[in-house]
């Protein structure tokens, strides 16, 4: 292991003189304490290394200590239902209130193992080689990337700590590896995966402006760009207590300590509605608040990605929320300025835009080396300053994803939430998963979809003109799309995270609304035609009903909902009749 | 722990608030050093980069009369600490934890590092005891909950300081179990008036007793303003967390915090980001502002209610705009509400609170409240709009329900915005009951049936 002596050190960049070699990006130990440190450059025989933490008290001389390993994080069966920092190391089991600075111990977890292999037989990478049963979701362990050989020896089932090693595999050249519950994997490098599979699959989100007009396939990529009080959020948080990924990884990168705590109050205690289990335990939280050290913050998103193609390679769909992609962006800044590099747009680093491709390359729909299909779909929140979306971030970030979600300050502000403005926002996933919709639940989904975004598109239009002539003297088929598509806003379109009945949207029950939603659309409009006239239809009683579809007639009340289907066809179809021509 | 060291004839060179020394003693980053120069005065700073053969020190106060050859500097052994005790409480300080009233100093049961550390938020607990301020905008629309941060949007001009003043005085628990409460005060860059308005309002209520407060003036150093809200915060955090008090902390203005923080960051010649400001603005208010909450197992709690006034009214400014990307909501404050006369000029549609929804509702406050602001919200959002549309058209072409919106939205601004004195939140949401009563309830479209059955006689659904 080499060591250096540290020369220089100024907020969380510091030089040293090198005792030995050193790789770049190599992992460090730094002072005392061992603060962990990561090398950035190095020249002649000094380096430059960014330290994860606060940096107060280091002085000249202080030594380093190299790990001869980028920086890595441990991967293994007891991820599930933890909350861990930056760095992934636990937070939960430290006494102290308040986060010092400095190595932390790592507790142990133990697990009951089960042998899936024996002396003898060739194991490779991707292969289960054991069990672990109490891990649920991870009990089986597989073998690590890169793994080839034959086994040498494998202990005997028992109680064993998920760092000891427990099997040991020869490969060709007669190297012998040895393995634990426990592997280890540098954050900032794709795992390897068998094949790249086409998206094809929606995940269903739950939130039906997203399902039904922007949809996002499994291993897909989407930005939710939105200032501040559109409720990114909240809209995350709805997100990842109601899609219906396997697992969740929720990154919280230089955003509030009392969000992740709310998210630790609610995730215990809300059930999966698919698995009827409580939601932490389909989650790892990675914390790292805005007031924990900037560089750690740089890590946090590599270290939230590393988690989930490790449960992508268990043959899981994830889903990884990264709130905010913004201060990771800030963080690179911060620390790009303080080593001196030129910088390139608004104080950006000129290599941000290749750094945001990288990170939205690794979401993906995948054969594993296991031979399981897998997915990492990624959901990153952008907080524009000033809620622009011209500035850099938003503007390389919307060249990567695929599904891009628009957040409204205007209707953020009028509480209709989720505040995706239908306009701005869009789905070059839409074509790939019509074919599932059509398949589950409603045959006309792409035409349905078609249609309301031209009602909402028409609305915009027809507004901008009843500015200047008034509502009233716009022709009644315009007053009607006007009334129709404020009726697709309130209806489908406005959906409570809080309200218990209508926070989650099933595929079935979505499908149900719409049809009803679409029903009214076709029979106003036949109304009209035969000459009803557009105040009649404006204060059709029925109408604030059909407002509170979602709110009235919750998961377990679908039959409600055809019901208002039949009573609003029977209503207008009599209207029309008495207004036969 | 290591006495403290000083040296002189070591600085090798003055630059505005930097002081370049040769390295004599083995002092770590961040470490607080006291600055003498021939003139006797002493000044702080701290250690802001260590070489092998130089330190730096950045002087938190004017470097004005210093000189290289008759400075001495006095190294501490540890970063800037506060003296904390109960003796706190009805104290007046100055910027930098000095007393200025003409008392002793505080008898110190310990010495912390005012920089604080970092909550483990596997450690806090959510925030949710509703607060009563008194105020119908904020309780009944943007409730405040214990262990938040809710930063007032202002404006030169407006009233904010009286508004700041009529919380911290007003603020109660609805359950009666209102615990120990304090209240600390950090005026940063404040002129003499506000931070006397402050003391005499506090006063007179007689609740100087339970206050702590700190006052860097206007004719401050600036770098110092870097410090007073951190002081203000130790004492806020020893007073919550070993105290257990509830501690509400009101820093005002933190616009000139921003200032100083800029001001500061040119000095060291750093790379500018938006508009001037430094690119770890973020990181370093957040540093202030994440200094709230609630932590499990431990009484006391931290509210935070910072004050800003937006540089030309502009909500966009990197100052409100990175704040309100770390606070939990905002309350923001309009010019043209206060011209009209009303206060609390509330500008309801952009001001938010976020931990509303935790702390009210059934169990909490009322079970109707959070459907009732929800209405009041998506009504007066409509009918602002309306009123855009009639100032092009005239209100005559309107429709007659947009009329009853323009109706709606005048008796929302006269009955729920302005008020004269404290309401309780029952006050508060019968006001927004009757002022609902001048819309059509088939426009109501957030409330249940069963809510409107309840609170509107001639429901005219069928």
């Amino acid at each position: 292991m080499s060591e250096a002596t540290l020369t220089w050190a100024a907020g969380p960049v510091i030089h040293a003189r090198m005792h030995g070699p050193f790789q770049i990006y190599e992992a460090l130990a730094v002072g005392e304490r061992g603060l962990l440190g990561e090398v950035v450059q190095l020249k002649g025989d000094e380096l430059i290394a960014q330290v994860y933490e606060d940096t107060a008290g280091l002085e000249p001389g202080a030594p380093l200590r190299g790990t001869e390993a980028p920086l890595s994080v441990l991967l293994g069966p007891g991820l599930l239902g933890q909350i861990y920092d930056g760095l992934l190391r636990p937070l939960t089991g430290l006494d102290a209130p308040f986060l010092a600075a400095g190595e932390r111990l790592r507790v142990a977890q133990r697990f009951a193992f089960e042998p899936r292999i024996k002396v003898g037989e060739r194991l490779v990478a991707g292969q289960v080689w054991a069990r672990a049963p109490q891990a649920g979701r991870l009990s089986l362990v597989r073998a690590p990337p890169g793994v080839d050989g034959v086994v040498a020896s494998i202990s005997t089932a028992g109680d064993y700590e998920d760092h000891q090693s427990l099997c040991a595999v020869v490969d060709a050249q007669g190297r012998e590896r040895s393995l634990s519950l426990l592997e280890r994997w540098p954050v900032r490098m794709a795992r390897p995966v068998a094949a790249r599979l086409p998206a094809s699959t929606p995940m269903i989100t739950g939130q039906r402006i997203l399902d039904t007009l922007f949809p996002i396939a499994r291993g897909g990529r989407a930005a939710l760009p939105g200032g501040f009080g559109t409720g990114k959020t909240v809209l995350q948080q709805a997100l990842a207590k109601w899609c219906d990924a396997d697992v969740i990884v929720y990154v919280g990168c230089g955003e509030r300590g009392n969000e992740m705590a709310e998210v630790l109050n609610e995730l215990p205690v809300i059930e999966d509605p698919r698995t009827g289990r409580p939601l932490l335990e389909r989650t790892v939280i990675i914390a790292n608040t805005s007031n924990m050290p900037v560089a750690a913050r740089e890590a946090s998103i590599y270290t939230a990605i590393t988690v989930a193609e490790y449960l992508r390679d268990q043959g899981l769909h994830v889903a990884l929320m990264a709130d905010s992609t913004s201060r990771w962006a800030e963080a690179l800044r911060e620390i790009s300025g303080r080593l001196g590099e030129l910088p390139g747009e608004a104080g950006y680093p000129a290599y941000l835009s290749s750094r945001l491709a990288s990170f939205y390359e690794r979401a993906a729909r995948v054969r594993t080396l296991g031979g399981d299909e897998g997915s990492v779909t990624v959901i990153g929140a952008i907080s524009p300053p000033g809620g622009d979306f011209s500035e850099p971030v938003t503007m390389h970030t919307r060249r990567f994803v695929r599904s891009f979600w628009a957040l409204d300050p205007e209707r953020a502000r009028a509480r209709f939430y989720p505040a995706v403005n239908p306009l701005t926002s869009y789905s070059e996933d839409a074509g790939r998963v019509t074919a599932w919709w059509q398949a589950n639940g409603n045959s006309n989904w792409l035409e349905h979809r078609r249609r309301l975004l031209d009602l909402l598109g028409q609305q915009a239009r027809l507004e901008r003109m009843a500015r200047i002539v008034g509502k009233d003297a716009l022709p009644a088929p315009q007053q009607l799309t006007l009334l129709l598509a404020d009726l697709v806003n309130e209806a489908l379109l406005q959906q409570s995270s809080f309200s218990v009945a209508d926070r989650y949207c099933s595929p079935a029950r979505q499908s149900a609304m719409l049809r009803l939603v679409m029903r009214f659309v076709e029979l106003a409009e036949a109304a009209l035609a035969r000459g009803v006239p557009i105040r009649t239809l404006v204060a059709l009683p029925v109408l604030p009903r059909l407002k509170r579809l979602g709110e009235e007639h919750g998961e377990t009340d679908l039959a409600g909902i055809e019901e208002l289907g039949r009573e609003v066809e029977a209503i207008v179809l009599a209207l029309a009749a008495n207004h036969a021509p | 722990m290591r006495p403290d060291i000083s040296a002189s004839g070591v600085v090798t060179r003055i630059d505005g608030p930097l002081l370049f020394l040769q390295r004599t003693v083995n002092v770590g980053l961040n470490t607080a050093v006291e600055v003498e120069g021939p003139d006797g005065a002493i000044r702080l700073g701290r250690i802001a980069a260590v070489e092998t053969d130089r330190l730096i020190v950045e002087v938190l106060q004017s470097t004005t009369g210093l000189s290289l050859s008759g400075t001495r500097v006095r190294f501490s052994a540890e970063p800037l600490t506060l003296a904390v005790g109960p003796g706190l409480l009805g104290r007046i300080f100055d910027g930098l934890g000095r007393p200025i009233d003409g008392g002793p100093p505080v008898p110190a049961v310990q010495r912390l590092p005012i920089d604080g550390a970092a909550i483990n938020p596997a450690h806090r607990e959510l925030p949710r005891d509703f607060i009563e301020t008194g105020v119908t905008t904020i309780d009944l629309m943007n409730s405040l909950v214990r262990g938040q941060k809710l930063p007032i949007f202002s404006g030169g001009g407006l009233p904010h300081d009286r508004l700041a003043a009529e919380i911290a005085l007003r603020a109660r628990l609805r359950t009666g179990m209102a615990g120990k409460f304090s209240v600390v005060f950090a005026g940063i860059g404040v002129s003499a008036d506000s931070a006397e308005y402050f003391r005499s309002t506090m006063e007179s209520s007689g609740a100087l007793g339970h206050t702590v407060m700190f006052l860097n003036r206007a004719n401050d150093a600036s770098a110092e303003r870097l410090l007073t809200p951190r002081y203000a915060l130790t004492a806020a955090e020893y007073l919550a967390f070993q105290e257990g008090h509830h501690v509400l902390v009101v820093l005002t203005d933190l616009t000139n915090y921003c200032e100083a923080l800029r001001e500061v960051s040119a000095s060291h010649g750093e790379v500018p980001s938006r508009k001037g400001y430094p690119g770890y603005m973020y990181s370093d208010l957040a540093s202030l502002y994440e200094r709230a909450g609630c932590l499990r197992g431990i009484e006391g709690t931290v509210t935070q209610l910072p004050v800003l006034t937006m540089p030309a009214d502009d909500i966009g400014h990197p100052i409100p705009d990175l704040t309100g990307y770390i606070t939990e909501g905002q309350i923001v404050l309009d010019r043209e509400l206060d011209r009209q006369g009303i206060y609390p000029p509330v500008r309801v549609l952009p001001s938010l609170s976020r931990l509303m929804s935790a702390g009210i509702g059934k169990g909490y406050t009322h079970p109707d409240h959070p459907a009732l602001a929800n209405q009041l919200f998506a009504s007066y959002a409509r009918a602002v709009h309306i009123r855009v549309l009639a100032s092009v058209m005239g209100a005559e072409a309107l429709t007659d329900v947009d009329r009853r919106h323009l109706d709606f939205a005048s008796a929302f601004e006269q009955n729920i915005v302005a008020q004269s004195h404290g309401r309780t939140l029952e006050q508060s949401m019968e006001i927004g009951w009757q002022v609902l009563q001048r819309l059509p309830p088939a426009e109501l479209t957030r409330l249940s049936r069963a809510q409107l059955a309840a609170h509107f006689a001639d429901d005219g659904r069928a």
